[in-house]
Parts: C-alpha cells; structure tokens; sequence
C-alpha cells in the first residue's frame, strides 16, 4: 500500500512529537513513525525522568499550545548555584550563584517531569488532523528518488515523502541509511538519573556541583521532591546501578550531602553511558537530522532538550518560509539553511560542554584552585554570570519564531 | 507516470541529466539557486498583494493563471504550481522545454511548458493573470515591443513582475566582470552591457507598453553572509519591478 506525505519523522520522542506539532501547524501533513507502543508514551506513571526547560523551551511549548496542558507539574528553577565540591569536603566557598532575580525574563527555567510533557504532546498530536501517528511501526529501508524519498515499512507498507526526518537518537537509522557518518568519542563516565523525595524544602534552587568523578545536578521538582544526574566513572557507575535501593542511597548521600535532610527514591532509576556523538551532515537531498540524531552531547548542562528543541524550532520555520515561497521541501539548498542555522550552535555546545566536563573531572590540586578562582570571579562580576545565565536560559543566539513564543 | 510529451525515449536519460543539472543547487546553476528564494519572496509577495491572498493557505494562487517567460528548467515555474497556479512555461530555446517537463513530472507537478516566445503567445490570443518577466529584457532586441507583448499578455487588473540589470559602472562590474568572468558564474557573453536597462528607462518603457509601474525594489547581493536581499533603496545592479494594466 503507498500513503503520501509532505514530512515523514521517525522517533515519537519528545523532539519527534513537537517537530510533528509544528509542522502540521503550519499546514504540512505529517507522518510520524515510532517504534513503541502508544499505551508507552501515555503512561501515566513516574518514571523518575525530568527536564530542565530553558526559558525559550517554555515559551515554545506555550507557543505550540502545550504549556497550559502542563504549567502545574512544573517547578520554576529561581536559583542555580553551581560549585566545587569533593565528597567529604562540602562545596568550596567560592561558588557562582546565579539569581533569577537578575533576569528580567522571570524564572530561569522550570523541570518538568517527562511523564507531563509526553502525555500533553500526544494528546495534541493524535487530535490534529494533519497528523498520522503509526506507533510500534519500524523503517526497514529508504529510497531516494528525484524528487521524493520512499520509506518501506517493516509491514511491507510505503511511504512516498518529499522530506524525512530523523528524530531516531545517536544510532540514527535514517542517518545510517543516508549514509551520513558520524564523528565522536565516548567519556568513560556514565550518568545515573532518578527522583527523590527529601525532607526539607528546596525553595526552587537548583545545584551543580563539580565532584571529581563527574558532576552532580540536584533539579527541583514540585513537592519536596528533585531530579538527580549524578555522573561517575563507568565501572563504579554500572556497580551502584545493579544495587539494591538501600545500597544506592548509602552511595548517595555522601556526595549529596544533607542540606534537604532524608531522603529517598521517587522513582526508577536509570543509567546512561556518556559519549559525545555528532552527525557529519545534519542534512541530505530529501532528509534531516534533529536532536541527538544529529548532535548527542555530554548532558552535564541539561541542554540535550533544549538543543533539540531549537532544532524543532529552526527546521520548521525553515521549512514554513520554503513553502510560503513554494519551494522543494526538501532540496538541498533549503535543508542547508536548517543546517546553517543550526550546526554552530549545536557543535559549539557539544565542544563547551564537554571541556568543562573534562576540566572539572579532575581532582588534580592546581586545576581545582584555578577552578574555584575562576568560579569566584566569574561570580564577582555581574555581566558575566548574566552572559552565562541567558546562554544556559537559551536567550541568547538567533532564535527561531517558536523559542520567542511567536507562531511561525 | 508516463511521460506525456513527444520525448524521444533514447532522449529521455539526457534530459534526466540537463535537469538534474539545471536543479543542482551546488552546480552550474548555482547563482540562479542563490537568488531565487529572494525572486520568490518578491514574487509571492507581489502577488498575494495585487490579488488578496494568504501565502500561509495551502494553495494560495488556486484559480491564477500564469506565465513564466524564459522559464529554463523551471525553477519560477514549480514553484508558483506548487503554491496553486496554472502555470504556462515558455522558453525560447527548445532544448529546456523537455529539461523542465522531465523536472516537474519527478516533483509531481503539472506545468504547461512550450517552446515559444512572448510575441507568438500574444499573436495567439493568450491571457494570463500573471506574467513573470524574469531576467529576459536585457537579452531582447526590441524591448518596447517585448514588453508590449506581455502587455497584451495581461487581463485586465493583471499583474506583470519584470526583474533585470541596471547600467552603470557597478553593474559593468559586478555582472560581466564579476559573475562572467572572475567568478565563472555565468558562461562569458552572457551579457551585453548595452543592453542593461535604468530603472528609469525601464519605467517609462513599461509606461509606454501600457502598464502601470506599482513598486521597484532592488536584489542586493551581500559577499559577506554571500546571500541577497530585497532593498527598496538599492537598485544599483539587480532590481525588480512590478506593474499592473489598469482595468
């Protein structure tokens, strides 16, 4: 059997699902291919998965008509202190505290629980009318052609697309496909993520610190409850992730410390190996690559979303204004202008983030004094830490429509 | 599909191959691919003006008759029947027309390409909502009478947007010099200095030929962002028109 369709995006993650929303609200017909059950991405449980969203992101989601579906499950992040610590020692006294009361946009950010956000999403995508969702669907081949790409269906079905996205992770099967090679390198550290509750309020603050094995991130969630990436090295990350709950907490504690009193798991946990991970071409004939399918990067700032969002937001503008003038969707030279738009940001990101991760996984002597100097004065000058804090809230760069909160 | 035209098939493969090229952004046609998103947004914008449309609708030129005069390998042309035109490409050289019938067919679109010119479509009766006149006034011999045709081309209120080539010493420079011979953008000889056109000369031509001139505005070409632009001061070397025949 053929269907037609202008876009065809495979992955029905968050950046898959939002890429489908905006194209279809700018008048494309949307086919979106996920490899998982319906009943997965609806549920309604907590998995103990969270997001820190930039400023821009929420004002995207408002724009896509999703914030009001999700506003009160998201806890705004009014701080972020970020400081050195070494297990034992406390955080060092010179620590960079970033205050959102010296933004004049409001709070910097807010995390909202993963369950939220991919509820409201679906709910969206399954009522528009320009949208065709095939859960548990796999692409076993795609064909270029002049003119179009045919996808072929593990169930034998075809697709005829004038462009196809990729939304499908690191391991891109649509990059693959293409033949688009991949550059990169893995860390060896890995990040275990997961939610606890805690005794004491966190009053919105949100903490970084640098610990030599890798950073810690301690995100706010409503209730007296945060979301946690703590990154080790991958031996010891792998061994406290195969322990019993107890165990995990009893690793835990000493590098969080006790500044929210007890605490326990909220949640499952979860382990991810780090590697950074980007795409040779983020674009061919007919064919684009979004979020990690075109840049994984090292999570440490929290920006794998937000980046993938700015994708979503500068592909489908790209792609309104090629149709507004009646251009070829997907011809090479209107790709490129996605890929333009969007490569030095997301390499320049992959690079930022991963050589503050290698200078604060260190314990070497020199570096952490260089390192506390450096975050003491970063925190004594105002305009800085006000550059840093608008970079990491997303407000700087050139912004698509959607991450100012404008429709296409 | 099959190819619905008097193509040779032993023809077919070597037009595939101009066509492929005519479309290669990267390729020969590289200057062309450059400018047309800004000819485009000029274009549209003109027409969604004069005509009270919504480029955001899906079809927007749904019920719009129109002609692309010197229409090549069909790069104006596609994209005007995407957007819901009737679309009438005409080309004075035989050997585009089934370049662009080929292109069109594997875009899955429906154009009208002929091999014929301006004046032989006038003598035939033909109106058109609108003309587009794109590039093709430096290379004739007789503009009055050229753009007289595509007056006569016209319903009435219809709209005719006519870009080309000012003639001053930047002119000389940035397109023969430049373009033709530092560059190699376009084959040498490809233009004739004494046949570029002033705005103002150009005005009072289209005035002539019966046309009311509405909007002139300049393509800018920018070697720093190596991109162009619309000016509405800057009309120095490329620049565009727009005219409509009073009803």
């Amino acid at each position: 059997m053929g269907m037609n369709s202008n876009i065809t995006i495979v992955g029905g993650g968050l950046n898959g699902c939002a890429l489908a929303l905006a194209c279809a609200q700018v008048g494309f017909q949307v086919i979106l291919l996920d490899q998982s059950r319906a009943q997965t991405q609806k549920s309604e449980n907590f998995d103990g998965r969270a997001y820190a969203l930039a400023l821009t992101t929420v004002r995207m989601l408002r724009a896509l008509d999703l914030w009001d579906s999700v506003a009160q499950h998201a806890q705004p992040i009014l701080d972020i202190k970020v400081s050195d610590g070494r297990a034992g020692d406390g955080a060092s006294p010179y620590y960079l505290h970033f205050d959102h009361r010296e933004l004049d946009e409001g709070p910097m950010g807010h995390m909202l629980e993963d369950r939220y956000l991919r509820i409201a999403l679906m709910d969206q995508m399954e009522t528009h009318k320009n949208i065709s969702y095939f859960p548990e669907t796999k692409v076993v081949d795609q064909i270029q052609n002049a003119g179009a790409i045919q996808v072929v269906l593990d169930d034998g079905r075809q697709i005829k697309t004038q462009l196809l996205v990729g939304c499908d992770g690191r391991q891109s099967g649509v990059a693959t496909r293409a033949g688009i090679k991949r550059s990169g390198w893995d860390y060896d550290q890995a990040s275990l993520v997961c939610a606890i509750e805690h005794a004491l309020p966190h009053n919105g603050i949100a903490h970084q610190f640098f610990t030599p094995s890798g950073p810690l991130a301690i995100l706010p969630l409503t209730g007296n409850r945060s979301s946690i990436v703590w990154t080790e090295q991958k031996t010891r990350a792998v061994e406290i992730s195969q322990m019993d709950s107890s165990e995990y907490l009893d690793c835990l504690r000493p590098v969080f410390g006790n500044f929210l009193g007890d605490i326990k798991l909220a949640g499952d946990r979860f382990m991810y190996p780090l590697g950074l991970s980007l795409a040779q071409q983020f674009v061919m004939p007919h064919v684009a690559l979004v979020g990690d399918a075109a840049h994984g990067i090292h999570p440490l700032a929290g920006q794998g979303l937000n980046l993938g969002l700015r994708d979503v937001g500068a592909l489908a503008e790209t792609l309104a204004n090629a149709k507004r003038r009646g251009e070829d969707i997907g011809a090479l030279n209107v790709l490129q202008r996605y890929q333009s738009w969007r490569r030095f940001d997301a390499t320049g990101m992959a690079v930022a983030t991963d050589s503050i991760n290698r200078i604060f996984s260190n314990d070497n002597g020199l570096l952490r004094t260089i390192r506390d100097l450096g975050l003491g004065a970063v925190n004594a000058m105002p305009n800085t830490r006000r550059g840093f804090m608008r970079h990491a809230a997303g407000l700087s760069g050139n912004l698509p429509k959607l991450m100012q909160g404008r429709q296409i | 599909m099959a190819v619905n035209t008097t193509i040779d098939p032993d023809e077919v493969a070597k037009f595939e191959a101009m066509a492929a090229e005519w479309w290669d952004t990267e390729g020969k046609f590289k200057p062309l691919h450059m400018l047309n998103p800004t000819r485009l947004d000029y274009i549209v914008d003109q027409i969604c003006a004069e005509f009270d449309r919504d480029p955001t609708q899906p079809k927007p030129f749904d019920g719009l008759r129109l002609l692309d005069i010197g229409c090549g390998g069909g790069l104006l042309s596609e994209p005007m029947a995407r957007l819901g035109a009737t679309v009438v490409g005409a080309d004075a050289a035989a050997g585009n027309i089934p370049v662009a019938q080929i292109h069109a067919e594997q875009s899955g679109l429906k154009i009208d390409y002929r091999n014929c010119t301006a004046e032989s479509l006038a003598a035939d009766g033909e109106k058109f909502d609108i003309v587009l006149n794109m590039e093709v006034v430096e290379h004739v011999a007789d503009p009055l009478a050229y753009l007289t045709a595509c007056q006569q081309l016209l319903k009435s209120n219809g709209l005719m947007i006519c870009s080309t080539i000012n003639r001053n010493p930047k002119s000389f420079l940035m397109t023969i010099i430049g373009a033709e011979y530092i560059m190699r953008w376009l084959p040498k000889g490809t233009h004739e200095y004494d046949k570029f056109i002033t705005p103002d000369e150009l005005v009072s031509l289209i005035t002539n030929a019966g046309l009311q001139n509405v909007d002139r505005k300049g393509f800018v070409f920018n070697p720093l962002t190596w991109g162009w632009s619309i000016s509405d001061r800057d009309l120095s070397v490329n620049y565009v028109t727009a005219s409509v025949k009073a009803g």
